[in-house]
């Protein structure tokens, strides 16, 4: 077999719900940086494809096959050590931390003391939010948590990127405006990307198809 | 432990004044009048009536008993007996106050109670109940008032007939022959037992009625003034004439159950770890306890009773009715099937209770004394001339005086 | 109209809150003034500190304070540590969602049942001693341990932390329904957190809110306990609510004095519990922000918190068991002597000689309780829905009152009132004061349900012509049904175990099956005592099962009832 040191690979992937397959012997590579589009009507096992590569797929759904990210095998990995970042089409902010708090959770904690806070300040400028570091989160408007969950999800420095629907909860005028903000943020950082969504508009790089 | 000495507490000064309330206020109560004149006349009124019985009911036995008795009292007198369930009586004492206090003289809520020593004197010191009344019950002359003089002299008290005596008490000790054959009959040998089989004895903690009277028990034999106990507690004279009592506690304690660090709550905690096999040697106010004990399996065959060699503390126990009885007739009916051959010798039989009874058994007629042969005659019982050392309560006020300088004691 | 329907249904909504707060008030009312020396009914109309002077000088004050201080807040501490650490450590686990049916049923054990059996559990001469004696203990009678009944009520301590511990857990799993905790908790973990510090981080700070009137209730009523206390606490002296039954139950009218003044004292050390707890809860919140910024992702705390909170949720559920179990085999014992680790012989006799008296307890107790449930579940509703303004608010916290003081702080004042009116020991007033307990949980397990109820169901029902009584009945009740059940469930349960108040308010002349097992508690007839209390055991059992069954049966006829 041909093993990729570089990017997320899954190989023969079958994903069953009570012995019904969802999904069988699929095969997918990803290079870092390059983003993959999977589409398909709900049901057909797009979200618990990414359940499984992000580590949280349970009962009743069962899962065999390899998942590779450069060079590591995840499939017996808990969540955490995985590092692979999701973005929900919920933001998921922490209600009960500030802004701020939320970014310097998702900070790995190699970082030093002093440099965290200006790591924080730097992505509240990248999320075109400089002054928001104190706020309560729930003061917040639908795009500007969407972008702080975004900014919290890569300054976790994930080795890969799941999307789970990410645009679907924005209104129209503002689903472009994120669409073009994530896929700038998450470029400058060579990721390998997933992506699922059931709305053609929202496709991103390679498209595949599940039906 | 060396703290001060608690001195008695107002309350002891309280039975003070009833002792001379008792001697010196023998009226009748006024609204004695009010009931019928014969006997048959009172049967006829108590017909229908709601008794309120306000009883302690930590025992099963005794609380079947008194099932027992209620379900005589309504198929043979149509009375309807209810069981006040009570862990303290002096609640009820507490109850009457408050009824008196809040003027209420009639409708009372308790038309009967379970009662002696320190509850009676001060229930009768402070006007609570209704009397006399003995002289109206027929199974009264059945009484022994001369064998068991504490029938009519409750705690040094003269009852003079505000109380029907019920049952008697004597303060016995129970073991195992089988794993302790040589019990201690006296103070030292108690002490010496202890020391030679560390945590195997203890006694119930005093507030409870069978731990203040160890104390008096220790305290009739050890103080030099045996006089003194009949009389109304001296607060100067108390530490000296008590402290033969500490000494000798202090002695002990150490070598109790849990090194005196817990006390059972009360004498049926005490036997249930004699049946465990916690400690070697219980005591208890009631003589058949043992066997009690051994009727129900609970206790094995081999349990024997006995008293000290220089006798125990005995005293009755009575039924008083409080003075805003809503059920007087009922209330006097109950007392005297308490008094009756059956109920007495029921109450007798240790397969039942075994509470020793209060009738002179010369006074019966013979088919009434064929009630009583079987049941005396078990060998978990103390024997006749164990019975026969008895020793008197002292002075009322003596029970509270001496549980609290215990808690002073040991229990601060 | 609508103005008119509005006002009486403000005036309904009180009702809830008045019945619950008017006795609560004049108990309180009851032990404040004879602490200060007022006591109309005794005579007294001045004030003095005497009572308090004669509490503080009470031999036994300083040691039960001590012990009421160690018991309570110690059961209480141990108990919220313990749960939050259990959930934290089993939430991520496909074991969480299967254990509310095992919590539920260890709550229902009522506690008199519990400390019961636990005690002759832990007593040497008990039932796990027996299991290893005389063989591999090499005690040929029981060893002289102070287990049961230490003078530091260590052994009441664990009893309250065990009991209590699944109480919070429950209460922490249905306020998990309200946040998102589940992809919150994966999120966190997807940035690298362990998953018992997830939990710890994000989800304990947001349901914390919703978990503190379920905490203070379980401060209040460690400082406060008397069940527990008797069987398994400190008896030279014991803890200062058993000290203030003892001296309420005293003929010396003094003592009514100090004894107010020992249950002010009560009241007193559960508010500077509560405050404490307040302090702690703050520097935890402040600690929790400094462990944000550090992000450290897992370490030797999680390991520490999950084991204790699994090793006392662990033992709390397997003595709940055992209780039950030695329970029932005394109940059928015949001779069981030491050291025999089950009887020698079998017998029905017990459950045949007690058959009418548990008859009789069973009626009554049954009785009080589905009368105060019933009262409960009515006034609840109508309090509920005249608050309900559509969207969500916090549950009031007036009818809740009962549960945040000790029992004895005011169960002892407001007899009283009773008193003064000739209602004491009379059933209304019993059934009353179960009220006073039924209806704040009653309340606080309507409360959420009824917030997550969709209002767009209520309003298309208004604008089909119902009135706000008919859409009540006909759409808000029937869509709660399985709610109600549960809230039913519950409230009975709390009824049948009530032990004080029944005691208290009853005067001694109402027996249930939790005053029967009490007062056999200490001493007398273990076999009897099994009977009644097995008895006691299985009515919260039978409302639990009637309750599942009942929604069962309803969720199959009506699938998209979704609450």
């Amino acid at each position: 077999m041909n093993h990729q040191t570089s990017g997320l690979s899954l190989e023969t992937v079958s994903i069953s719900i009570e012995s019904r397959p969802l999904l069988s012997n699929f095969s997918l590579h990803i290079r870092s940086g390059e983003v993959v589009t999977i589409m398909g009507p709900s049901g057909v096992g797009k979200s618990s494809l990414l359940a499984f590569v992000s580590g949280s797929l349970r009962p009743p759904f069962q899962a065999s096959g390899r998942i590779d990210l450069n060079g590591r095998q995840l499939a017996d990995l808990p969540i955490e050590q995985r590092r692979v970042g999701v973005i929900y089409q919920d933001d998921l902010l922490f209600a009960h931390l500030t802004i701020a708090e939320n970014l310097a959770f998702a900070l790995p904690s190699k970082i030093a003391r002093r440099e965290r806070q200006e790591r924080v300040k730097a992505a509240l400028v990248d999320a075109e939010l400089p002054d928001f570091g104190p706020r309560d989160p729930a003061t917040l408007s639908g795009g500007q948590r969407a972008r702080i969950s975004l900014m919290r999800a890569l300054l976790a420095e994930p080795e890969a990127l799941l999307l789970d629907e990410p645009f679907s909860k924005l209104d129209p005028a503002l689903r472009d405006r994120m669409r073009a903000f994530t896929f700038e943020r998450i470029s400058a950082r060579a990721l390998p990307v997933l992506l699922v969504t059931h709305d053609p508009a929202d496709v991103e790089g390679r498209l595949i198809t599940l039906s | 432990m060396h703290l001060p000495l608690n001195f008695p507490s107002r309350r002891t000064i309280l039975i003070g004044f009833t002792a001379i309330a008792v001697t010196s206020c023998s009226k009748p109560n006024p609204s004695a009048g009010a009931l019928p004149g014969t006997w048959e006349e009172i049967m006829a009124a108590a017909r229908g009536q709601t008794v309120r019985w306000n009883a302690w009911a930590g025992d099963p036995k005794i609380n079947a008993y008194i099932t027992w008795v209620a379900e005589i009292l309504r198929s043979r007198f149509d009375i309807r007996l209810e069981h006040l369930k009570t862990d303290n009586t002096a609640s009820g004492v507490t109850r009457l106050i408050a009824d008196k206090t809040a003027k209420r003289t009639s409708e009372g809520s308790i038309d009967l109670m379970w009662i002696n020593g320190e509850n009676f004197a001060v229930a009768k010191q402070q006007g609570l109940l209704f009397g006399p009344f003995t002289d109206r019950l027929p199974n009264f002359k059945l009484v022994d008032t001369i064998g068991k003089p504490s029938t009519i002299l409750d705690f040094t008290l003269p009852t003079l007939g505000f109380e029907s005596p019920w049952g008697m008490a004597q303060i016995t000790f129970f073991y195992d022959q089988a794993r302790l054959p040589n019990p201690p009959r006296s103070l030292e040998a108690l002490l010496a037992f202890a020391t030679k089989r560390p945590g195997r004895f203890t006694y119930p903690a005093p507030g409870d009625f069978v731990g203040v009277t160890f104390l008096k028990q220790i305290l009739s034999e050890l103080c030099a003034d045996k006089d003194a106990l009949k009389r109304q507690v001296n607060p100067t004279e108390f530490p000296a004439m008590t402290a033969p009592l500490w000494d000798y506690l202090e002695r002990l304690h150490p070598n109790l159950w849990r090194a005196a660090q817990a006390f059972p709550p009360d004498y049926p905690a005490l036997m249930r770890l004699l049946e465990d096999q916690e400690v070697d040697l219980a005591l208890a106010f009631n003589p058949a306890e043992g066997t009690t004990g051994v009727t129900a399996g609970r206790l094995p065959p081999t349990t024997r009773a006995y008293t000290l060699d220089n006798g125990t503390i005995t005293n009755s126990h009575f039924v008083a009715i409080p003075f805003n009885s809503s059920a007087r007739e009922g209330a006097l009916v109950t007392a005297n099937f308490l008094l009756s051959p059956e109920a007495q010798a029921r109450k007798a039989d240790p397969k039942v209770w075994g509470d020793p009874g209060v009738l002179e058994l010369s006074r019966l007629t013979p088919k009434d004394r064929t009630l009583f042969d079987a049941i005396l005659d078990h060998p978990s019982m103390p024997r006749p001339e164990d019975q026969a050392r008895a020793l008197p309560e002292p002075h009322p006020s003596w029970h509270l005086a001496l549980s609290e300088a215990w808690r002073a004691r040991f229990a601060a | 109209m609508t103005r008119h329907s509005g006002t009486r249904w403000w005036i309904a909504g009180q009702l809830l809150p008045l019945a619950l707060l008017l006795p609560t008030g004049f108990g309180l009312l009851g032990v404040l003034l004879p602490t200060f020396g007022f006591h109309p009914g005794l005579n007294e109309t001045g004030f003095s500190l005497q009572a308090i002077n004669a509490l503080t000088g009470d031999p036994s004050f300083g040691q039960a304070i001590w012990t009421t201080l160690i018991s309570g807040l110690g059961g209480a501490f141990l108990s919220v540590g313990a749960a939050f650490g259990f959930c934290a450590s089993i939430y991520h686990t496909p074991w969480f969602k299967r254990l509310r049916a095992p919590l539920s049923a260890a709550l229902a054990l009522p506690h008199v049942s519990f400390a019961v059996g636990f005690a002759f559990l832990l007593a040497p001469s008990g039932f796990l001693a027996r299991l290893i004696s005389p063989e591999i203990s090499g005690w040929q009678q029981p060893p002289d341990f102070l287990i049961v009944g230490d003078p530091w009520a260590l052994c009441l301590l664990i009893g309250l932390a065990l009991k209590e511990t699944l109480f919070l857990v429950l209460m922490i799993i249905s306020a998990l329904g309200q946040v998102r905790a589940d992809a919150m908790v994966r999120t966190a973990q997807s940035y690298g957190y362990g998953p018992v510090r997830a939990f710890m981080l994000i989800i304990a700070p947001q349901i914390y809110r919703q978990i503190r009137i379920p905490i203070s209730a379980v401060i209040a009523s460690s400082v406060g306990s008397i069940d527990l206390a008797l069987v398994l606490g400190p008896s030279a002296p014991p803890t200062l609510a058993v000290l203030v039954l003892n001296w309420f139950g005293d003929f010396d009218l003094e003592l009514q004095f100090q004894a107010a003044a020992g249950a002010s004292t009560l009241l007193l050390i559960s508010l500077v519990a509560i405050g404490i707890w307040d302090v702690l809860e703050r520097l935890t919140g402040q600690l929790g922000r400094l462990w944000i910024w550090s992000g450290r992702r897992s370490g030797w705390a999680d390991i520490a918190i999950a084991a204790f909170g699994q090793s006392v949720a662990g033992l709390s559920l397997f003595a709940s068991l055992l209780s039950v179990l030695v329970l029932l085999i005394w109940s059928f014992a015949g001779q069981w002597q030491w050291p025999e680790a089950l009887p020698m012989s079998w017998s029905l006799s017990h459950w045949g000689s007690s058959m009418a008296a548990i008859i009789k307890l069973s009626v009554t107790t049954i009785g009080l309780a589905c009368i105060s449930t019933l009262l409960a579940l009515i006034l609840c509703l109508i309090a509920l829905e005249a608050r309900d303004k559509g969207g969500r608010s916090r549950p009031q916290i007036l009818p809740l009152l009962p549960l945040l003081l000790p029992q004895a702080s005011f169960l002892f004042g407001v007899t009283i009132l009773w008193s003064a009116l000739h209602w004491d020991g009379s059933v209304a007033i019993v059934i009353w004061t179960h009220l006073l307990f039924v209806g704040p949980y009653i309340y606080l397990s309507l409360h959420g349900p009824f917030q997550a109820l969709d209002p767009r169901s209520a309003l298309t029902a208004r604008t089909l012509g119902k009135t706000r009584w008919a859409t009540f009945l006909e759409v808000k009740i029937p869509l709660l049904f399985r709610p109600i059940v549960t809230a039913a469930a519950i409230g009975f349960s709390v009824s049948v175990t009530l032990y004080l108040p029944t005691l208290v308010a009853g005067a001694g002349r109402i027996s249930t099956l939790a005053t029967e097992t009490l007062a056999l508690a200490s001493g007398g007839d273990r076999k009897t005592l099994g009977v009644i209390a097995i008895s006691l055991t299985v009515l919260p059992f039978l409302a639990l099962l009637a309750s599942l069954g009942l929604s069962d049966f309803v969720a199959t006829r009506r699938k998209g009832l979704l609450i």
